[in-house]
């Protein structure tokens, strides 16, 4: 293990992170692009396209986003598509609480930066680094800002080119984001017994998208799974 | 007839709804470590806190790999294989998506 134990920031971090970034290249391109085709055909405007891209920045949000826009908005619909988003982005209330120790002696306008470039791949390389005991700052920064870089220009192409891929499921891509998820999982694991919460977790994950429509599954799982956690000894 | 802002037509309203959505979501994105900030770690919150990674993990991901079926699940399972081996990402990764459409050229 390192000796620089407390956090920390270099820009030899950030450099790393954007190294480590790179599995997660496959997933954000392929959704990305997928993005900028719905947007395109749906009549967006390139500049509605890559603005929701660069800002609002949350892949699901986004398509879901695409099924209730409007031509022109009242304040209902407006209201309806922000609270959309907020349920479909819930999740990552629990991103950040997992990065609160890491980031608590950041300087403020660099934690904002970075929690505005958070996403679940991103937060998933950065714990894997923590977890194996780094604690540089830069390399989650430096992950969030190349992720961000690649979903911005698949956007930009998927809006001219369509899929960027003919026929994705031929390759296997429609699944890249669950198993690029899943491959994480590994370097996570520490024995069976702190993975008792994990099993917890996706068997309520299991049960609520059989009986609820929508992303809620994600959520209400991954609660439950902190739930296991702190009963568990 | 719109002076109440009722109707907020393009390219104003686009704007205001993408400033919404933004909004909206760095709340999400900062509220995690604002609320952590306040709360004092206890043991307990920690073995939580411990127990989330994962957690989220297979929340997101189960329910997407059982609807896709065995092909899915074996691929998954091969992933992690390579993953536990090799300990690299990437081959991870490949060997996930590889198997996936081997599998679903002879399927």
């Amino acid at each position: 293990m390192s000796p620089a134990l407390r956090p920390h920031f270099s820009s030899a971090g950030l450099r790393h992170g954007a190294r480590a970034a790179l599995p997660a290249f496959p997933g954000f391109i392929m959704f990305a692009a997928a993005f900028g085709t719905a947007a395109a055909q749906k009549g967006l405007s390139l500049g509605e396209t890559l603005g929701l891209s660069a800002f609002v920045y949350a892949g699901a949000s986004q398509m879901v986003g695409l099924e209730i826009w409007q031509q022109a908005w009242t304040p209902s619909t407006i209201l309806t598509i922000m609270t959309v988003t907020a349920v479909v982005n819930a999740r990552m209330i629990l991103l950040g609480a997992t990065l609160q120790p890491w980031l608590k002696d950041e300087p403020l306008a660099r934690t904002a930066l970075n929690l505005f470039l958070i996403t679940e791949a991103g937060w998933l390389v950065g714990t894997r680094y923590h977890g194996e005991g780094g604690r540089d700052v830069g390399v989650l920064l430096g992950c969030g800002i190349i992720l961000w870089v690649v979903w911005f220009f698949a956007t930009l192409s998927g809006f001219f080119a369509g899929a960027l891929v003919p026929e994705p499921r031929r390759f296997g891509l429609d699944l890249v984001m669950p198993i690029f998820f899943g491959v994480m999982l590994v370097p996570l694991w520490k024995g069976a017994k702190p993975a008792l919460p994990w099993l917890v977790a996706g068997a309520v994950s299991l049960v609520v998208h059989a009986l609820v429509p929508g992303y809620a599954f994600i959520i209400v799982g991954a609660l439950a799974g902190v739930a296991a956690g702190m009963l568990i000894e | 007839m719109n002076t109440a802002g009722t109707i907020i037509a393009s390219p104003w309203g686009s704007v205001l709804v993408i400033a919404a959505m933004t909004l909206v979501t760095f709340l999400c994105r900062i509220a995690g470590v604002v609320v952590m900030s306040r709360v004092r770690l206890t043991p307990r919150i920690e073995r939580g806190l411990r127990a989330l990674p994962g957690s989220i993990i297979l929340a997101t991901i189960l329910p997407v790999v059982i609807d896709n079926g065995l092909h899915a699940i074996i691929a998954l399972a091969a992933a992690i294989l390579a993953m536990a081996v090799t300990r690299v990402d990437i081959v991870g990764l490949l060997v996930g998506l590889g198997t996936l459409s081997v599998i679903r050229a002879f399927a």
